[in-house]
């Protein structure tokens, strides 16, 4: 594996390969130094074209705790907002002697032209482009759903057998694509949940199943329903008519959460709109993974930046599969 | 030296015979010994077509220097076998009036690679809201008789029945880029389950058919002749071969690229494959192909849009849409069409030349080859193959899909006017190409 651009290009092995290393990664943060030293020497850069203090914070704290020289870069009032390129602001961030580029990009596509442009060589972690990909999002919503469902006896393990009902604007979810593709390699069976406006065209070749109301997906009896981020203006184009509407019809309202199986889990990748996709209700129950996700999420960047930075000097443990 | 004795060509790939250029026209045909001032072509194993005519080029000039000029966007065209192309109108400052067409047809004269027919835009500063003043174009020295907003679709329905009806007036058509824009708005590439896929924001083949659908309605009402430029969907040849049949005057143009390319090159990002409307299906290219085989569709149009480098090397959002396509014209017709049996060579001469000439009602291409027609003529290798490279172009810019792509044909000679401006593979020089003009024009 070079580079994290996508799920789909993850194969099971690998994908369950960073699962477990991120177990390992996980049990560190409960010694009393939590700083492991295998990217010692190695510089991490955040490059940032998209405001996400919280992407970038949990990238940020990853890399610091493998040992990690780390540069952030935001787009925003640099040389980026006064029209430098994508190719230019890579090319010299490269010359600094980045080993691994953590890109998020408001435009699709833009973490694979990194990688595959032949502008630089550094290791490129997508950290969500545009409309496309989000893939340590979904590798941390797998990991949780996977910890919580199997415990201690995680390791090595796939989600064969288990429903997850993903529910929302799956036309513009980054979150929602990354997670069909890897739910589905781990052996998951998704269910997509959204009225017809925000699914995208062609959504059936997913191999997902879709429903356009909630409540026949919860008939369903999922192991997890992940809400997602609806944006207010989604409203002004005319996707859905009112936040009362879509609460109503595609929100996990209280009324819906008592209707879960005992344990179904309930997760949102953040930040919520409480009242709109999720309610209070849902959002602190027991059932809530949602800041288990944000702990998660460290761990699993841990993993990948451990995978990709670490493993290029060929100092450390042997890498998972091509990816 | 003022003739030219073109000895042994395929005359439109049926029966060999020689052609004797004088005076800048085609001066005979049949079995010819060469005079003493001729110089002599040996065309031995070569099509000869007549010059090919586009009616879709942005030459860039004025206003976009860096991407083409009229000099480079025309040596560009000779080089794929053209001898008149129509520049859009999308230039800064926009061809909206008498001054910027003149200017842009002047430059092509001047230089003489190519017969430059400008096109006029349809609205001011092609804004959409008020008409441009298409009487000052057309009756001008540039004598325009092709409008269009192209890049932008007159989509305000009064409008475009006003702009059909006003251009009738003047023996013109309108040229419609038909793309709805409230359902296209940001819109990336074709929807369908690849856009979804990739995140890129989808352009739906019924933001094209709902606009022609309304126009060929809308040409039918008022009795003008419609022309639709780059139709790129199954659907739109349905419309298209419903109007006909009805008995409206609509025209269509397919370009090159969406005879051959689908959407699936938009898997990596390359924004050398964004062009406007976006790459389809392959049921689309099949049906686009079928419909330019059986008149459907009436001519093939380049859509050359050159760009420099940066427009093309940033995010695919924030790439600039378009392709160059002069130069490969023919050898991506004759590797789509052609060579699958669907068109002859002299079908290659009426969607290349003869039908956009009418069309654009551009003289002298009404019969290939015609004896006392001007002599613009191109003489083509079909047996050629190579791979296609940055090295394969003659204009400014290099955003061509092909690269690396096995492309077969190849231009040998190119005369405009009685004039070589391609000679032996080679474009001739803009001095002996101008001299050789005024020679011309001497007698």
């Amino acid at each position: 594996m070079r580079h994290l651009l996508s799920t789909r290009d993850l194969d099971r092995e690998t994908a369950i390969r960073i699962l477990d290393v991120a177990e390992d990664m996980a049990q560190t943060a409960d010694r009393e130094v939590r700083k492991l030293p295998p990217l010692r020497g190695k510089t991490v850069v955040n490059l940032f074209f998209e405001d996400s203090t919280r992407t970038r914070l949990s990238f940020e704290s990853a890399a610091k705790r493998l040992s990690a020289d780390v540069i952030t870069f935001s787009a925003k009032g640099s040389s980026v907002s006064k029209g430098e390129s994508l190719k230019d602001t890579a090319q010299t961030l490269a010359a600094m002697g980045a080993d691994a580029i953590v890109v998020r990009h408001h435009d699709s596509g833009a973490a694979h032209q990194l990688a595959h442009a032949g502008w630089i060589d550094a290791a490129i972690i997508n950290a969500g482009d545009g409309t496309h990909e989000h893939p340590t999002q979904a590798l941390l919503d797998a990991y949780t759903i996977r910890a919580r469902r199997f415990g201690a006896g995680a390791r090595g393990r796939d989600l064969a057998g288990m429903r997850v009902a993903i529910v929302g604007d799956i036309l513009h979810s980054r979150v929602a694509r990354a997670n069909v593709w890897l739910l589905t390699t781990l052996g998951a069976e998704v269910h997509l949940v959204a009225p017809r406006t925000l699914l995208p065209h062609g959504v059936e070749h997913w191999g997902a199943t879709v429903h356009e109301h909630l409540d026949d997906a919860l008939a369903a009896a999922p192991d997890a329903v992940m809400m997602l981020r609806i944006q207010s203006e989604r409203m002004r184009d005319a996707y859905f008519p009112s936040a009362r509407e879509y609460a109503r019809v595609w929100g996990l309202t209280a009324e819906r959460l008592a209707l879960l199986g005992p344990d179904t889990m309930v997760m949102h990748p953040g930040p919520m709109n409480r009242g709109l996709e999720i309610s209070s209700a849902a959002a602190d129950s027991a059932r809530s993974t949602v800041l288990a996700q944000v702990t998660n999420g460290v761990s699993i960047r841990m993993a990948v930046l451990y995978l990709l930075v670490a493993g290029s000097s060929g100092t450390a443990e042997p890498t998972g599969g091509e990816g | 030296m003022t003739g030219l004795l073109i000895r042994g060509a395929a005359l439109l790939g049926a029966h060999v015979d020689d052609i004797r250029v004088r005076d800048g026209v085609i001066a005979a045909r049949g079995s010819l010994s060469p005079e003493t001032d001729e110089r002599v072509i040996d065309a031995r194993g070569l099509v000869a077509l007549p010059g090919l005519v586009d009616l879709h080029t942005h030459l860039r000039e004025p206003g976009g220097e860096a991407s083409e000029t009229v000099l480079t966007g025309t040596r560009a065209a000779a080089a794929g076998g053209f001898t008149a192309v129509h520049a859009m109108a999308n230039t800064s400052p926009v061809a909206d009036m008498a001054g910027v067409v003149e200017q842009v047809q002047r430059l092509g004269q001047r230089h003489g690679y190519a017969e430059v027919r400008p096109i006029g835009a349809v609205t001011v500063g092609l804004a959409g809201e008020q008409l441009a003043e298409i009487g000052a174009m057309a009756r001008s020295e540039a004598r325009v008789r092709v409008f269009s907003d192209d890049g932008h679709c007159v989509h305000d329905p009064l409008l475009m029945r006003r702009a059909l009806e006003y251009v009738a007036t003047f023996d013109g058509v309108v040229a419609q880029h038909a793309q709805e824009p409230r359902l296209t708005v940001g819109a990336q590439m074709n929807e369908g389950a690849l856009s979804g896929e990739l995140g890129l924001a989808g352009w739906p083949a019924v933001a094209e058919e709902a606009i022609i659908a309304r126009d060929v309605l809308l040409a039918e009402h008022v009795g003008a002749r419609l022309h639709v430029c780059h139709l790129s969907t199954a659907g739109s040849v349905d419309v298209v071969r419903w109007a006909k049949a009805r008995g409206i005057a609509v025209t269509a143009e397919v370009t090159p690229h969406h005879l051959l390319l689908t959407e699936e090159l938009a898997r990596g990002y390359d924004a050398r494959f964004k062009v406007n409307p976006p790459l389809r299906r392959d049921e689309d290219v099949h049906a686009l192909r079928a419909a330019l085989a059986d008149g459907t569709i009436d001519i093939v149009a380049t859509d050359h849009a050159p760009h420099p480098i940066e427009a093309k090397e940033c995010t695919w959002a924030e790439a600039a849409f378009g392709m160059v396509g002069l130069e490969s014209a023919l050898s991506v017709v004759q590797l789509a069409v052609v060579e699958t049996g669907m068109l002859d060579w002299s079908d290659v001469a009426r969607v290349l030349s003869s039908a956009p000439a009418r069309i654009g009602r551009l003289e002298g291409y009404d019969e290939p080859l015609a004896i006392g027609a001007p002599a613009n003529i191109a003489l083509v290798d079909p047996a050629h193959a190579r791979s296609w490279s940055t090295a394969d172009l003659r204009g400014r810019s290099t955003n061509t899909p092909y690269l690396g792509r096995q492309l077969p044909g190849r231009v040998v000679h190119t005369i405009h006017r009685g004039v070589l401006t391609v000679d032996d593979g080679a474009l001739v020089a803009p001095e002996a190409v101008a001299a050789a003009h005024q020679e011309v024009a001497r007698g």
